[in-house]
């Protein structure tokens, strides 16, 4: 799987979901309606960054809290394909990946990293580049690669009735 | 091979023999519940993986209580589809007026036991942890899943052995443990793992001191946190459950991530001071914090061991004149057993307002958000930024004891200092 995107960063520690997405917008069920609140309580400035194919860059212990999938399904809405960061809490993690977004942990590169930098990320070759640099990534769990290019676990688990095999 | 409590659940729980710390396994649910927030968005998904029936009706379970009552229409909307989703289903619903908040109503009616597996469309789904249980919290496309076939995918983690030694002294509660336990290994140190409590420490703790501790697990990053079922377990279930259980313990010779001790009997009324759980001071390090609403209540501490120590220190006392005190008790059962022993009386007396159950403010949901620039101190599980309402309030964690003694004070003080006092 060949990922290539605009980075735009997340810079501080411990983003948790209440900031991603606050608790008065969780009473809304659609990802069209949940895009507007983004990151409102981090930064809604932010959004005006999500323009095209963005990799969004964090930092360490990114997507504390909360189960709420409406922050991931609001990200996949705003067409971000891949969270490239530090480190990630794990129902967040989760969400990701359920919902077919890359989530990849390489502390180095989200470091380094800069803004608008173009970030091309290669599953097969377990590597990433930006600004001419490179990058081995973490090997990713077979199961997981294999959720995420299928698009998610609505389309995996949907594969796998087709197979009759159950999940 | 040796394993620890949480890998042995997993494993009983799956299709394979043997399983080890790293491994992706598929694990069998014995309950799935989710709520007005998780629950619609996870009907969705289930009808775009293609499938009408729920696994089992008798596994599920569904509960309306973030935006409960509702506080508008969209939030009816939701509730509305909850409950028609859950008749057409054939499963047990909790509605209005029927159970209150989620974790608490599902171990106060004997749905969970010793030894289950349970999914939950909230984080705080580790909060069954304390009956020995592995409760996990998942996302909404996830329990999809689990509402179409009955499971997750899960990879196995590793254990963290906390021990708690020695007794906890006047004023301690549970919350004070788990914000101990947070402030040792911080906000990300239970990442890929399981807390397990253990210890004579552990093993006196009231099953109600056990919940506020299993449910703050996910506040160190922790997959669950978990006591193994003993007397004090078997206690509360006579006559509460009727599924069949077995204790189940880790073996002696299990491997720990790592291992870590709290001492019970030199352990103070903490407060996490804003915006971080894992912020945690000494009570007396917080005195004179001045505080404009009190929130006690939640799925951590609105049980009626919490209201029991809420009315010791509003009893004939007056609610400080500059401070706004909500009480929710986390249950119908826990508002009833409050108001036959009096104890709703002596809150509304004292100036509180009383709600009935629901998560509401605890989240910036409603009924008790903040504005710009006020403080409160709640008993609620989360203190981050923007958590109940303005991104420019501040909210600080406590105990019911602090909690309610900063209702009285209008600012932070030892509880100690409240209840010496002569009565007004």
């Amino acid at each position: 799987m060949i990922i290539e995107g605009r980075a735009v960063l997340v810079q501080q520690d411990n983003v948790d979901t209440d900031m991603l997405y606050p608790g008065a917008y969780l009473n809304i069920d659609d990802p069209e309606g949940m895009k507007p609140y983004l990151f409102e309580g981090l930064d809604p400035g932010l959004r005006e960054e999500l323009d095209g194919d963005v990799i969004l860059v964090v930092g360490e212990n990114f997507g504390a809290g909360s189960s709420r999938e409406h922050v991931v399904q609001a990200m996949k809405a705003w067409n971000i394909r891949c969270v490239l960061g530090k480190s990630f809490v794990r129902i967040f993690y989760r969400n990701c990946i359920n919902l077919g977004l890359l989530a990849i942990v390489q502390p180095q590169a989200a470091e380094e990293i800069k803004a608008n930098d173009i970030v091309r990320i290669d599953t097969k070759a377990g590597e990433l580049s930006a600004a001419g640099r490179r990058y081995s990534i973490p090997q990713i769990p077979d199961f997981v690669l294999d959720m995420v290019s299928s698009g998610g676990l609505v389309s995996w688990a949907s594969r796998r009735m087709e197979e009759n095999t159950g999940p | 091979m040796p394993h620890t409590l949480a890998e042995k659940l997993l494993i009983s729980h799956s299709e394979v023999d043997d399983a080890s710390p790293g491994d992706i396994i598929m694990v069998r649910c014995d309950l799935v519940m989710a709520n007005d927030v998780s629950g619609p968005v996870a009907f969705r998904q289930m009808e775009r993986m293609g499938v009408q029936r729920v696994f089992d009706p008798s596994k599920v379970v569904m509960v309306s209580d973030h935006f409960m009552p509702a506080k508008d229409a969209r939030s009816a909307a939701l509730q509305k589809r909850l409950k028609s989703w859950s008749d057409l289903q054939g499963v047990y619903y909790y509605g209005q007026g029927r159970g209150g908040i989620e974790h608490t109503v599902l171990v106060e009616d004997g749905w969970i036991v010793p030894g289950m597996v349970i999914a939950g469309g909230d984080s705080h789904t580790c909060t069954y942890g304390a009956l020995g249980a592995f409760g996990t919290g998942l996302g909404s496309t996830d329990i999809a899943a689990c509402l179409a076939f009955g499971e997750f995918w899960q990879q196995v983690p590793g254990t963290i052995q906390v021990e708690f030694t020695g007794h906890k002294g006047s004023f301690v509660a549970g919350k004070d443990l788990i914000l101990a336990v947070i402030a040792d290994i911080g906000v990300g140190g239970g990442a890929n793992a399981v807390l397990e409590f253990v210890g004579e420490g552990a093993a006196s703790l009231s099953l109600d001191d056990r919940l506020a501790v299993a449910n703050m697990a996910v506040e160190a990053g922790a997959e669950t946190g978990i006591f193994p079922a003993d007397e004090v377990t078997a206690r509360y279930l006579d006559r509460r459950a009727d599924r069949e259980w077995h204790p189940e313990r880790s073996d002696p010779d299990a491997s720990y991530v790592r291992k870590v001790k709290i001492d019970l009997n030199s352990l103070e009324p903490l407060v996490a001071l804003p915006h971080s759980p894992g912020n945690v001071v000494a009570v007396s390090e917080a005195r004179g914090t001045k505080i404009d609403q009190v929130y006690i209540g939640n799925c951590s501490n609105g049980t009626i061991t919490d209201l029991r120590q809420t009315a010791e220190i509003l009893r004939g006392n007056r609610v400080h004149p500059d401070v706004r005190a909500i009480i929710v008790p986390a249950s119908q059962k826990v508002y009833r057993q409050a108001i036959s022993e009096g104890l709703i009386d002596v809150f509304v007396e004292a100036g509180a307002v009383v709600s009935t159950p629901t998560c509401g403010a605890c989240f910036g949901g409603h009924m008790g958000v903040l504005a710009e620039g006020e403080r409160a101190i709640t008993t609620t599980n989360r203190n981050f930024k923007g958590r109940m309402g303005s991104p420019l309030a501040e909210v600080c964690l406590a105990n019911a004891y602090v909690a309610a003694a900063a209702a009285v004070a209008g600012e932070i003080v030892e509880p100690a200092s409240i209840c010496s006092e002569p009565v007004r």
